[in-house]
């Protein structure tokens, strides 16, 4: 039933840019706790996107790490640090400026994607690639050495923590 | 100082695997488990059904009592009104034209005596206090009510409850010396 | 049947996971209700106590020996239960944050549920295209475990919603707890997998079938596992987010009635979940040693569901045992455990299980 797939994939996109939007610019609250759950609901969506596109791996990878692991940090430190100014803070023009241009960065990287992108029926690949086996296969063949780079960037930033939290030990 | 500071002795490898506490605490569980699910012997008593023996002295709820000759021993004093804790006794007096007492050697017995049972802590210091030994704790612990009027009883109700006391009667002999002297020659001399 | 021999196989697909996802949700309820009893009468008996013996509907004095024995048991007791959850009083304190009050209990018991879609109960049911799971996911564990992430959320937004310190506290105890279990969790089933070589369930069972128990395997990654399990579900001996003693009642401390009874249902389905991931996981899922070809009958159909259902009852009263053995873990204590032995030993585990494939049994 292709017609419930399209379906499928315009309610999780509409879904993905309407909590997107209420995470950064919600009219009803301006908690950070509740940007913090439209986040979650965002990227709960884009699993949602990935399962269509038959990348059940990254889906759950998206749902594992980002939902469940980052997002239930973030709301660990937002809860701690009690941000009640954030919810009184107004736009200033440096804010409004740095977010103009990081859009524009990235929306003129999608743009890019978009266009060199080649139809959805051509890229069959794409199927085999959302696979845990063949995606594993390449991030340890084709991809080691930016795979490996990512993990001793992780490393340093550990190191970075560790380092900060025991600075009074000298 | 009479402090002393012992040292803990450090926990070795197996101790600090959480295994030895693991299998104690299992050991123990076990235990009761067999004894109470698989020989049926749980420590619980089950209440209505199985009641526990009341041992002697126990103290409960406060009841009137009569003596050997089934007469009110309470003669409407109201030491125990006055010293009842959470006030849950109220005596009402004869007053000037009340009934008599239904015993001899007293001047009156309470019109109405009433305990509610639902302030009552059952402390004892109305059998304490009591002249006359007309208020005993007795063994009833269980007391229950559909609502709280039911719960105030009454001086039929206590004496009812409260069965017979013998024992000491203080003023009897007092009584029988007074008979006798009517009855015995007077000296006149 | 015949019926269903006119339906396109989609509408027959359709209409088969929709009777099966009913079939285990009502099972699973059902189940919650009796864990709880199970846990009640236990509880009591390791306690040299009778546990609930007197909840009798009036239908039981018609029923002549079994009405009586069944009472004792308490099997009524659960619908009792439910019935006062329901009838209590909703209470909603005036300072909570209203809308996360009222979401959090959902979130809560979601999840829990959720689990259960890719669990591998049994092998076939009459047709032998009709496999006995919800959704035969090539990512199976991998979907349990964002699932199982995401029930962080109820107990962390509850514990914010509640606007108290208690209920804060609870709810920022278990959500450290719950990532830091869940490293060691994942690690301990990386080497599972290493083994079977596929992270669908329905593989490994198959594996385990051909090769006996992956407890027998991976006795270490159980362990962890099994550990990591009691830590995610809040259970004693680390039940801290909700313990009694230093925190009223943890993050459902403002929870009253219903929403309470959600909580509960939740921690009680995640237990569940949690028994049948390692009933699939290491025990065999549906396999007996000499039962492990897929059903070619109603009946086998049903023998395997029943065998997967005795192993998960035996693994619930485990996790019920386990509550009176040990007391509770001190929160630096749990910290330690998790991270400075469990990943160790779980890494270590995934290291010695990597060396041993290639190198001895390839």
């Amino acid at each position: 039933m292709p017609e419930f797939t399209d379906l499928l994939f315009y309610g999780f996109a509409g879904l993905a840019l309407f909590f997107g939007f209420l995470c950064v610019a919600n009219p009803l609250s301006r908690s950070p706790v509740t940007s913090a759950m439209f986040l979650v609901l965002t990227i709960v969506s884009l699993a949602g996107l990935f399962i269509l596109l038959h990348a059940f791996f990254l889906a759950a990878i998206q749902v594992l790490v980002y939902a469940g692991a980052v997002m239930v940090l973030f709301l660990f430190v937002i809860m701690l640090l009690d941000l009640k100014e954030e919810e009184r803070r107004r736009f200033r023009r440096f804010t409004v400026g740095v977010g103009v241009v990081a859009v524009g960065v990235i929306a003129g990287l999608l743009l890019q994607t978009v266009l060199k992108a080649v139809p959805y029926s051509q890229t069959s690949t794409v199927l085999a690639v959302g696979a845990t086996r063949p995606l594993g296969i390449i991030l340890f063949t084709q991809y080691l050495l930016p795979f490996e780079l990512l993990s001793l960037l992780l490393l340093v930033a550990m190191v970075g923590v560790i380092l900060l939290t025991k600075k009074e030990l000298k | 100082m009479s402090t002393k500071i012992v040292d803990r002795k450090p926990l070795s490898f197996f101790e600090n695997s959480y295994l030895p506490t693991l299998m104690s605490g299992l050991k123990v569980t076990w235990k009761h488990f067999k004894k109470s699910a698989l020989q049926g012997r749980p420590l619980t008593m089950e209440y209505p059904e199985q009641k526990w023996v009341v041992p002697q002295g126990y103290r409960g709820a406060p009841y009137l009592v009569k003596d050997q000759e089934g007469s009110t021993k309470c003669v409407s004093c109201q030491l125990c009104e006055f010293v009842c804790p959470p006030k849950a006794i109220r005596i009402t007096p004869p007053g000037p034209n009340g009934a008599p007492a239904d015993r001899r050697n007293a001047e009156k017995a309470p019109a109405e005596f009433e305990i509610n049972m639902l302030r009552c802590i059952f402390c004892g210091l109305c059998q304490e206090v009591c002249p006359e030994e007309a208020i005993f704790l007795q063994k009833d612990y269980s007391l229950t009510g559909e609502s709280r009027e039911e719960m105030v009883y009454g001086k039929a109700k206590l004496l009812q409850m409260g069965g017979t006391h013998g024992g000491i009667q203080k003023w009897k002999h007092k009584l029988e010396e007074a008979e006798a002297q009517e009855v015995f020659p007077v000296r006149t001399n | 049947m015949n019926l269903f021999d006119y339906l396109e196989p989609t509408t027959q697909f359709v209409i088969f996971s929709a009777i099966k996802i009913l079939i285990v949700f009502g099972v699973t309820m059902t189940f919650v209700a009796y864990a709880v009893l199970a846990e009640r009468k236990i509880s009591a008996w390791i306690q040299d106590r009778v546990g609930p013996n007197r909840t009798a509907p009036p239908i039981t004095k018609f029923i002549p020996i079994l009405g009586p024995m069944l009472v004792r048991l308490g099997i009524f007791q659960p619908m009792a239960d439910g019935l006062k959850f329901l009838l209590k009083e909703d209470f909603t304190p005036a300072y909570v944050r209203k809308v996360y009050f009222w979401l959090a209990p959902a979130i809560a018991v979601i999840p829990a549920f959720l689990t259960f879609a890719v669990i591998p109960f049994g092998s076939t049911l009459g047709n032998p295209d009709n496999k006995m799971v919800i959704a035969d996911l090539n990512v199976g564990v991998l979907y349990t475990f964002g699932i199982v992430s995401l029930g962080v959320y109820g107990i962390v937004l509850a514990g914010y919603a509640a606007n108290s310190k208690y209920p804060f506290l609870g709810g920022i105890r278990s959500s450290a707890q719950m990532i830091s279990y869940e490293i060691a969790m994942g690690m301990s089933v990386v080497a599972v997998f290493m083994v079977v070589g596929d992270l669908n369930l329905g593989a490994v069972v198959q594996y385990q079938a051909k090769h006996g128990w992956m407890v027998l395997h991976q006795p270490l990654a159980f362990a962890i596992f099994l550990i990591a399990a009691f830590a995610e579900t809040n259970r004693l001996p680390f039940d801290l987010p909700e313990s009694e003693s230093e925190l009223v009642g943890g993050y459902h401390t403002e929870y009253s009635s219903m929403k309470f009874a959600l909580f509960f249902l939740g921690e009680y389905a995640a237990m569940i979940s949690a028994s049948a991931m390692m009933v699939t996981l290491f025990f065999g899922g549906w396999t007996l040693p000499f039962l492990s070809e897929p059903a070619s009958s109603l009946l086998v159909g049903l023998l395997h569901i029943a065998i997967f259902i005795a192993k998960l009852v035996v693994l619930l009263v485990v996790f019920i045992w386990v509550r009176w053995m040990l007391p509770r873990f001190r929160y630096d204590q749990l910290m330690d455990l998790g991270w400075r032995r469990f990943i160790p030993l779980a890494l270590g585990n995934i290291l010695a299980t990597a060396l041993v494939l290639a190198f001895i049994s390839p």
